[in-house]
């Protein structure tokens, strides 16, 4: 019988001819990424660790420390990987949100298996790669032992067809299948199809990073020539790109036509089922607006964020942050002068961090507030307080709304035609 | 052995987040004073109310999110395990590292009402209702998920293995210990 994408990398780790849904499966893990937050609280040293040329350490969600239980923590991060000649270490001022830092880095490879300590680790899977958020004790045992067990979900497959608009992004596409879907708990989910080719790989990774947000297991593209290219340039040599078989056998196959999309918003809570096109949405006032986090702090993300943003104002009133999502990030987007015209616009650029993303540091928001927000995760007091409401948008529509203080399709404030909400 | 509990019975609904459990404040807290913040906002006061033993019951995809360790948050309230209709699996998987015994009840917010008081044993894969007497089987879960449970999570495992020093090993027995032991996540 045919297997998916999952259930073959699975079974090819687990050292089995092949798995099906339901099974649970003992696996070797290629790369464990640890992150600051799993250092701050009471860390207990390992004697011996599984392997440290798998183990990689990143800082990334409290940095620079908040706290001084966070800047505790991040004396036992050094001290480990010192201890343990770690050299995959991403400390402050090389550092990232951890997504972006393994993309950068070719921690993920096609056909592999990931584990990291946060939820968003599914981020991957546009890599190709069997990633997925796993708790501090389980990465902590793969850290000392080198596996972990999995039991097979079925999986959902999205069959990509049609040409996406130019002003329609990866969030748009996640936010449009969220609201038309549903969640995926206890599912895989799978992406594919002729469309695939024309969504580019920035826009890959925000949308299997959201996967998180509808509950899926795993998340994972298939592999094609963008991927092929974009590893090459990273030097990502030797893996086992991993297509599914023709006959493998899916829970159900939803098609998406992308050239019938456009900027959609999720409303406050979730994004489940909970969404709209930002044109029908009734006019919102905002209070902040965010652009950042491992789904959309990539350097396309500042880009198009820039070019929205370019020569115009932040409107009176709204606070607009900018997180990069790496310092590499940063450093190339001042360079390509985006910051430049993002801070000239009125925004706030912060050091790249999880931040304001999970409402730990640098711009939480406060009791009747509204955040548009293009970061992963709109639950209730998920930036601050329970009395705020988060929208989830694309940066465009996040930049457009900073400007006009309005939920904004942006389409409207780039077409020169339109200047109002 | 035989993996059971027993005990009264809290009662919620569907789609309980891990940001409801664990908020981001409380995340700049230590364990024992973040565990007074679950439910803050979902339930507030329920953290005063609740009893060591006590068990929670939850709908469908019952912890959704990040994985914050909300297990070691129950385990310093002194909860005997949770039982829900669906568990979000990185959720569930927390509980079973953190050697918090939890039971997927597929009716289960229909069957047992707040206040009453239920048995469950994972492995017999068996549930009752003490109050209304109401009971059921569900599928049993794969040893090797029950062994871990059994062994009280993934801490205590590592230093039967060798990988954390022996001496820690009467202090990783007790799990509240053990899961602060292992760090947090977001």
């Amino acid at each position: 019988m045919g297997m998916t994408i999952i259930e073959k990398i699975f079974a090819r780790k687990a050292g089995l001819d092949s798995v099906s849904p339901g099974d649970t499966v003992v696996v070797d893990v290629d790369m464990t990424v640890l992150i600051d937050l799993q250092f701050a609280t009471m860390w207990l040293p390992p004697n011996r660790i599984h392997d440290p040329d798998k183990l990689a350490v990143i800082m990334d969600h409290a940095v620079p420390a908040p706290t001084i239980k966070d800047a505790t923590g991040g004396g036992h991060a050094r001290k480990f990987v010192a201890d343990f000649g770690i050299e995959r270490f991403y400390d402050v001022g090389r550092h990232g949100i951890c997504h972006q830092v393994i993309a950068e880095n070719g921690l993920a490879r096609p056909g592999q298996i990931l584990a990291c300590t946060d939820s968003h680790t599914c981020a991957a899977g546009a890599y190709n790669t069997a990633a997925r958020g796993l708790g501090p004790a389980e990465v902590y045992s793969i850290m000392c032992t080198g596996t972990t067990w999995f039991q097979v979900a079925p999986t959902v497959r999205y069959e990509l067809f049609g040409a996406k608009p130019d002003t329609v992004s990866g969030k748009d596409i996640f936010l449009h299948i969220a609201n038309e879907f549903g969640d995926a708990a206890n599912l895989n989910l799978e992406f594919g199809g002729p469309g695939l080719a024309g969504i580019p790989m920035h826009d890959r990774r925000t949308i299997a990073t959201q996967g998180a947000e509808v509950s899926a297991d795993f998340s994972t593209f298939e592999p094609d020539d963008v991927l092929t290219s974009f590893l090459e340039e990273r030097g990502v040599t030797g893996y086992a790109a991993t297509a599914p078989d023709s006959d493998a056998t899916y829970q159900e196959v939803r098609h998406v036509d992308l050239a019938k999309l456009e900027p959609f918003v999720a409303r406050p809570g979730t994004v489940s089922r909970n969404g709209l096109p930002v044109s029908q949405l009734d006019s919102q006032k905002i209070d902040q607006a965010f652009i950042g986090s491992c789904a959309n702090g990539q350097l396309e993300d500042l880009e198009i964020a820039a070019e929205v943003l370019r020569g115009k104002t932040v409107a009176p009133g709204v606070r607009l942050l900018v997180t990069p999502a790496s310092q590499a990030v940063y450093r190339e987007a001042m360079r390509l002068g985006y910051l430049q015209d993002l801070a000239d616009a009125g925004a706030v650029i912060t050091n790249s961090t999880c931040g304001a993303c999970f409402g730990y540091h640098m711009g939480v928001v406060g009791p009747g507030e509204v955040c548009i927000t293009s970061s992963t995760r709109n639950f209730t007091g998920r930036m601050g307080s329970t009395e705020a409401e988060i929208f989830m948008a694309s940066p465009a529509t996040v930049a457009a709304s900073a400007i006009t203080g309005y939920i904004t399709d942006p389409r409207n404030v780039t077409d020169p035609r339109n200047v109002t909400a | 052995m035989t993996i059971s509990f027993s005990g009264k019975l809290w009662v919620f609904g569907d789609n309980l987040n891990t940001d409801a459990m664990y908020p981001a404040f409380a995340m700049k807290m230590d364990p024992p004073e973040a565990a007074k913040h679950v439910f803050y906002e979902v339930r507030p006061g329920w953290t005063d109310r609740v009893s060591a033993g006590d068990i929670v019951v939850a709908g469908k995809n019952f912890g959704l999110g990040s994985s914050r360790p909300v297990a070691a948050l129950f385990t310093e309230l002194g909860i005997a395990g949770l039982v829900a209709e669906e568990f979000n699996s990185l959720f569930f998987r927390n509980a079973v590292n953190a050697g918090l015994p939890a039971m997927t009840v597929p009716n289960a917010t229909d069957v047992f009402r707040e206040g009453d008081t239920g048995t469950f044993d994972l492995t017999a894969g068996t549930w009752r209702n003490d109050t209304t007497g109401d009971s059921g089987t569900v599928p049993r879960l794969p040893d090797l998920i029950l062994d871990i449970v059994e062994s009280g999570g993934v801490m205590p495992r590592l230093v039967a293995q060798g990988y954390l020093p022996a001496e820690l090993g009467d202090i990783l027995r007790s799990s509240t210990v053990a899961m602060r032991g292992a760090g947090s996540g977001a």
